[in-house]
């Protein structure tokens, strides 16, 4: 018994420790779902539903790079922005062709993944030979231009599919787009999304939340993975021990862009209006703060900072004018509290207890 | 190697002082001709010519300052040689860098540990053996059978590493929180998991007590039996280079002064005026 066990431990236990992140996940979907139908939720509450699944997802796919990869990047909004675009324009112009609202859904996200995974080979190419402070300068560049450049975009579809126009000097309408009688103006430049059909739903949400979970724990226990977290630890000795430095960050990056354009998709079909500068540097930095209040390369961390950073502003709106500098105060005590090594050693504590009776369980 | 691949090799600076007898009818797994590096000014390393057997265990020690570790730098191209060749297994590596040099054959530690910290003992082994698997990414996420296949393949291996230096049972622990000694030997088996042909230690003894140095030489001993495997070790540990080393080559201000066995070594007036200063003439 004991051989058997010994056999593939450290596999099987951190196997253990992820369906226990998806059992968690699962079972936060089921009491929303029936709080939701039951009519317990504020409909406040309920419209924060799906842009609390996108955050997680982001944070997640953020602690990839920054957590796992070690590399700080500060442009993860741009590649939700490309995600968010690319989903509303492909979910517009199917709308004839897939009346289907979920299956319409599902192949938005798909596409906002792929864009915006093209955008993050284009851009991690060049940029993942820099390091450290220069990467992170980078990426908020990345940010803020492609912010801009989806701000110059008019997008219309009719019968003869999709029409382009790349604005910069700000001069030129829709109606320059030579639509037909029946075509619709997607995206137009500075106003950016409108009218969009709004697709997104929870459940929508909380498969891509547990997708994004199973990429990113999966692949942090496979050789990519490992991979990964040599070069974060040891340059160095990663190379000394015939790893590609080039392809693994590339990998992790692309991986997290793709996972940020599913998001992205998500969220921008959750309004029926969207403007680029929503994907600001602001909404990175948020990001950023979620995975680093719930500790670099901790999963269930960056799910429970996103869901709770989510939804304080909204509690706290009763205090209206002072909502923000609550925020900061409590942003501040959480992240003296994580810190602090005696809350650190009861969290230590409880967790053997909780590997204890999740072993019971088997 | 073919006969004809052979014949070219032979005729190069051979050195047969550094050759066994036990290789001397095979051919050398790494021939370093002329090599050097400048930097600025300075030849940190010149003219370094030395060539070691398939199975042999060569020690490089020299003075502070000799450019030991720049020489290892050379080998596994962390740093480009500015002249001379550096054949391993026959093959010139000059258009190598140091991820593929390391997947030709050369695998090394350092001499400041240089662990992946924040990952497990096993984790630190296995991800060395990443070269030697093949499922893609995708197969790895979805778990598909050639991730488990692999997997369990590889934690086999990386047990039985392991068990070289008795570390079973620190499998799971996270490699910094290792002890020292430990730290070194896990650098060793990490280096191994790599298959290298030829295994380059740099400083492998430092900080360990006497018993543990004692331990470390009938390791170095048996990997090189049991792998059969080339190695070159720096070591200022002289008892354990005399003891466990083959051939010696001794290095002073970036030059081979003196190359041999042990014996050859220990009475070269030149190796003992660069370590104990120059003899009064009486």
């Amino acid at each position: 018994m004991t051989q058997k066990m010994n056999k593939f431990n450290s596999l099987k236990k951190t196997t253990k420790v992820d369906f226990a992140t998806y059992l968690g996940v699962i079972v936060v979907f089921i009491i929303t779902t029936i709080l939701q139908n039951n009519g317990s939720l504020k409909r406040s509450a309920i419209g924060l539903l799906v842009p609390i699944c996108c955050y997680m997802s982001m944070a997640v796919s953020l602690n990839l790079t920054v957590g796992i990869l070690g590399e700080l990047s500060l442009g993860h909004a741009g590649f939700m922005s490309v995600g968010a675009f690319s989903g509303i324009v492909a979910s517009q112009s199917l709308m004839g062709a897939i009346p289907n609202a979920p299956v319409r859904l599902a192949i938005s996200m798909v596409v906002g993944a792929i864009f915006a995974a093209i955008v993050g080979l284009l851009i991690g190419t060049p940029v993942l030979r820099l390091q450290g402070d220069y990467l992170a300068i980078v990426t908020l560049a990345f940010g803020e231009i492609i912010k801009e450049l989806i701000n110059c975009l008019i997008i219309g579809y009719d019968e003869n599919g999709l029409h382009f126009i790349f604005n910069p000097a700000g001069n030129k309408t829709v109606d320059d787009l030579g639509l037909s009688a029946s075509g619709t103006a997607i995206i137009k430049g500075a106003q950016g999304a409108t009218g969009t059909a709004t697709i997104a739903t929870f459940t929508a949400g909380f498969i891509l939340v547990m997708i994004t979970l199973i990429v990113v724990l999966n692949l942090t226990r496979s050789r990519a993975g490992r991979a990964i977290m040599a070069i974060r630890d040891n340059r160095i000795a990663a190379q000394a021990i015939g790893l590609n430095l080039t392809k693994y960050k590339l990998m992790a990056f692309v991986t997290s862009a793709a996972l940020a354009g599913a998001a992205g998709a998500l969220y921008g079909l959750n309004y029926s209006s969207l403007q680029a500068t929503k994907f600001n540097f602001n909404l990175s930095i948020l990001i950023l703060v979620f995975v680093v209040l719930g500790g670099l390369g901790n999963i269930w961390g960056s799910l429970i900072a996103a869901a709770a950073l989510t939804i304080l502003p909204e509690a706290l709106r009763q205090f209206a004018d002072f909502r923000m500098l609550i925020y900061a105060i409590v942003l501040i005590f959480v992240m003296l509290a994580t810190n602090n090594p005696q809350v650190k050693a009861f969290f230590q504590k409880l967790l053997p207890h909780h590997r204890a009776s999740a072993e019971k369980e088997d | 190697m073919t006969q004809k691949e052979k014949a070219k090799l032979v005729p190069v600076s051979r050195e047969p002082a550094l050759l066994t007898e036990r290789d001397a009818d095979k051919s050398p797994v790494l021939e370093c001709i002329d090599l050097g590096i400048t930097f600025g000014g300075l030849k940190a390393v010149d003219n370094f010519n030395v060539t070691i057997g398939r199975t042999e265990i060569t020690g490089l020690i020299g003075p502070n300052g000799a450019g030991k570790t720049t020489v290892f730098n050379l080998l596994t191209k962390v740093y480009q040689p500015t002249h001379g060749t550096i054949l391993l297994n026959g093959k010139d590596i000059h258009d190598l860098n140091t991820a593929q040099v390391n997947r030709a054959g050369i695998a090394r530690t350092f001499q400041n540990i240089r662990l992946f910290g924040d990952m497990t003992v096993e984790q630190n082994i296995t991800v060395a053996m990443d070269t030697q698997m093949h499922y893609t990414m995708p197969e790895g996420i979805l778990r598909l059978p050639r991730f488990w296949k692999e997997e369990h393949v590889m934690h086999e291996r990386a047990m039985e590493l392991l068990s070289i230096f008795h570390m079973e049972d620190l499998a799971n622990a996270k490699a910094n929180s290792l002890p020292y000694g430990a730290q070194r030997r896990l650098e060793i088996l990490r280096a191994l998991a790599t298959n290298p042909s030829l295994l380059l230690l740099d400083e492998p003894a430092a900080g360990m007590n006497p018993s543990e140095t004692a331990e470390l030489m009938e390791n170095i001993r048996s990997i090189r039996d049991t792998f059969k495997i080339a190695v070159l070790l720096i070591e200022h540990d002289m008892n354990l280079v005399m003891n466990i080393c083959e051939g010696i080559a001794v290095l002073n201000f970036g030059h081979v002064i003196a190359k041999g066995t042990p014996e050859d070594i220990q009475n070269n007036p030149e190796v003992i005026e660069a370590y104990l200063g120059k003899q009064k003439e009486a």
